[in-house]
């Protein structure tokens, strides 16, 4: 399964969530499919993507939030998950691709490749639900139906170590960042 | 326990009049009466976390929300976070207002914290943090009111360390 196919895979369900990434090959391949306002590619400090959505979705209860995580990322910050699970918002949907590796710089295995279990780790921190998904058919299922439903949920998706040839874009960072805030608080403004 | 309800009552309510209405935390001595103020208080989301680092996607988060937030954490916590400010915080320009207990300095009796203390001001300005210190009732109101409004107009991280002087009633 590749990371790619699977975005594609879901990727008009985004329309109307708040998204954000984090860096490397979820970003890329992200924006190469289209970028939109309404997604934030945290370009650097692994591990805090999670800990962004988790922000966004308390403050904005009423608007769902999707973060695409990595392995790497994640277990930069296991912590998070407890935190996430403390706290349950229902409008947030955390995918962990994980391709078992540090892609972008060169493909070391990560910890994944040796038998740990991030749907374990995230189902014992207290995520209410949690799974793994091997094929696109299934990513789409589950993170359809997470992004339509209600309830926090960790989804980790097995994909190929495999990424784009460039992780570098012509967006620049606080483009991105200002865009992403200026997109939030239209949103405000309509619901006024 | 020693630590001040009192002072700790002037920060939070210095706080709230500040507009803050997300607190990221996590709990150590000096902080107590804080967090458990937030804890009662229908207005504020208090997020208890697992590492400080934590708080700052958290009130990034909050800030792209537009909901005002700060951080309350230990030195040791501040330099927990170190990354996540410069590669968060400074990179994507986001206000972080951090309340920084400051442990291991003048009359600390704890040698655990002894190290952190030595090393937190030369940090903080290593990083070109804008910092101030807590360490009267008088001037905390002021003194949060100017690290909120430095924070926000600069889109940095300010802090402000609160001092055994203003936590501690010896």
């Amino acid at each position: 399964m590749l990371r790619t196919d699977c975005l594609r895979s879901i990727y008009s369900e985004l329309e109307k969530c708040l998204v954000v990434t984090i860096m490397g090959a979820v970003a890329a391949e992200l924006q190469s499919l289209g970028h939109s306002p309404n997604f934030f590619y945290l370009q650097h400090a692994m591990g805090l993507a999670s800990s962004t959505g988790l922000g966004l979705a308390l403050c904005l209860p009423h608007q769902k939030v999707v973060v695409f995580d990595g392995d790497g990322s994640l277990l930069m910050n296991l912590g998070t998950l407890s935190t996430l699970a403390r706290y349950k918002p229902k409008n947030l949907v955390h995918v962990v691709f994980d391709n078992a590796s540090l892609l972008s710089v060169g493909g070391f295995p990560t910890a994944t490749s040796t038998g740990t279990d991030l749907e374990g780790i995230a189902r014992a921190a207290g995520i209410p639900r949690a799974s793994t998904v091997r094929t696109v058919e299934e990513f789409k299922a589950a993170t359809r139906q997470a992004i339509l439903g209600d309830g926090l949920q960790t989804i980790v998706a097995k994909v190929e170590p495999v990424g784009p040839k460039a992780f570098l874009t012509d967006l620049g960072l606080l483009e991105n960042r200002f865009q992403f805030r200026r997109y939030i608080q239209s949103l405000a403004a309509k619901s006024h | 326990m020693p630590v001040s309800l009192e002072n700790s009552k002037i920060i939070y309510t210095a706080l709230k009049a500040c507009g803050i209405r997300l607190l990221s935390a996590l709990p150590e001595t000096w902080l107590v009466h804080l967090i458990q103020i937030a804890e009662g208080d229908p207005e504020m989301t208090l997020v208890r976390l697992a590492k400080e680092e934590e708080g700052v996607g958290l009130s990034a988060g909050a800030h792209f929300a537009g909901v005002k937030s700060a951080m309350l954490m230990q030195n040791h916590g501040y330099l927990a976070s170190i990354n996540g400010i410069v590669s968060f915080a400074h990179l994507y320009k986001i206000p972080l207002l951090m309340l920084i207990t400051y442990r291991g300095s003048f009359g600390e009796r704890d040698p655990w914290q002894t190290q952190g203390g030595n090393v937190t001001e030369a940090l903080l300005r290593a990083m070109n943090i804008p910092y101030s210190f807590l360490d009267a009732p008088a001037s905390v109101e002021k003194r949060i009111r100017q690290a909120h409004a430095l924070a926000e107009s600069s889109l940095q991280p300010v802090a402000l360390l609160l001092t055994r002087d203003l936590m501690w009633v010896e």
